[in-house]
């Protein structure tokens, strides 16, 4: 081969976007829609689906088109590309259920400015083979909806007693319902990030002082 | 058609449905560029006039689709004139105001995937504004940024001066202030309805 490419596809190609660039808890991307639609459960996962399917079907058109896709206008094409399956997306969940779209309301179509989905692209999709390109975008997907899961079943437990729409704590519970409102949205993804934090900052500890031991 | 008055169409935009805080759009500038003021204030102001612009634009571009009857490419059409109205905005800025130009910097071109943007060109066809209402739902919209935006620059940069533990170095306190913030805001809540 003429080009020089790292073609294998490893574990690593779909983990990476499970924990250690995790979208959402590792790079801090594509915000908007983790605060807005994580008020319940059923709203988070069918959001995280959503993003995971236009994640995947541009990074498949994106990586396939690659070589034809010129430079100077790459962005505008990957946005073009992108909107086009968001609106595929937006009629396809209006079709499934009407209560589910009014639920995510205008953040379906705004999915096209999700910046995770345009970096996937320009940082992946553009360089990889289609194939790899597919494998990573559902790691990252993955990845997401996992993130958006965390947040919305916090939420949903603490502002109303309630996962996937099954009451838990029975009639005295009296809900937190600050919680499902906004600033329960920013508070919740704090302390998750608080925690993994604690997490991270915990093993590198640990880590040096088993260096330490060994010396 | 929608009978809202102005003034309650700009002081709903601003305080009680904050595009930041309630309605969580424009979340990527609002954590990353608010670390100091006198790079939050122009960003503001940036987005507050790329805001006005493609609220115009949407609103004719609405029009057009509508009587074509082909509103399912509102999507690709909104997105498409809102990256020329940025690259727009910033030949012109370029051309007669370079200095302002070289301090918004890579502010500018990431203007385009601040998805309050693309929200507010939504909402607005949603709502069913007329081309004042928009007009004046874009202004509002615009300095209610501007506020979310100034108000988290300063929190943090007195919290620069304050000794936090190791932990919560990062986004994480970032995301508490904005909670707090968020809080408080809710107090407008009786101001305006949905």
């Amino acid at each position: 081969m003429a080009r020089k490419q790292n073609n294998t596809i490893t574990w690593d190609t779909f983990s990476e976007g499970l924990w250690r660039e995790n979208p959402v808890f590792a790079m801090l991307l594509g915000m908007c829609p983790v605060l807005a639609v994580t008020n319940s459960a059923i709203n988070a996962l069918a959001m995280g689906v959503a993003t995971t399917f236009v994640l995947l079907a541009s990074g498949l058109l994106i990586s396939l088109l690659r070589r034809q896709i010129p430079k100077q206008v790459r962005i505008a094409t990957y946005i073009v590309i992108i909107a086009t399956f968001v609106t595929i997306v937006d009629y396809s969940i209006q079709a499934i259920s009407l209560d589910l779209y009014n639920a995510l309301g205008a953040f379906i179509q705004l999915i096209v400015v999700n910046c995770m989905i345009l970096g996937r692209a320009e940082a992946y999709a553009s360089k990889n083979r289609p194939l790899k390109a597919f494998v990573n975008a559902l790691g990252m997907g993955a990845g997401f909806t996992f993130a958006l899961l965390c947040l919305g079943v916090v939420r949903e437990v603490l502002g109303a007693g309630k996962l996937f729409g099954f009451d838990l704590f029975g009639p005295q519970f009296e809900p937190w319902v600050v919680m499902v409102l906004p600033a329960g949205g920013f508070i919740v993804l704090g302390a998750w990030l608080l925690l993994f934090e604690w997490f991270k900052q915990r093993k590198a500890q640990s880590e040096s002082d088993a260096v330490v031991e060994v010396r | 058609m929608n009978y809202e008055s102005l003034s309650f169409i700009f002081l709903n935009a601003v305080l009680a449905n904050n595009f930041v805080l309630a309605l969580f759009l424009g979340l990527c500038p609002f954590l990353g560029v608010s670390g100091k003021l006198n790079t939050a204030v122009p960003m503001g102001l940036a987005t507050m006039f790329v805001m006005l612009v493609s609220s115009v634009c949407a609103y004719g571009i609405n029009i057009v689709l509508v009587g074509l009857d082909i509103e399912f490419l509102r999507l690709i059409a909104y997105i498409v004139v809102i990256a020329s109205a940025v690259q727009l905005v910033e030949m012109t800025l370029k051309k007669f105001s370079p200095g302002l130009f070289r301090a918004l910097g890579i502010f500018l071109p990431l203007i385009t995937t601040n998805c309050a943007i693309l929200g507010l060109a939504l909402f607005q066809t949603f709502k069913e504004y007329n081309f004042l209402q928009s007009l004046v739902y874009a202004l509002g919209a615009g300095t209610g940024f501007i506020l979310a935006i100034m108000l988290m620059a300063g929190l943090r940069e007195k919290l620069e001066l304050s000794n936090l533990p190791s932990v919560t170095q990062g986004a994480a306190v970032s995301l508490m202030l904005g909670g707090l913030l968020s809080l408080s805001f809710m107090g407008f809540a009786g101001l305006g309805g949905q």
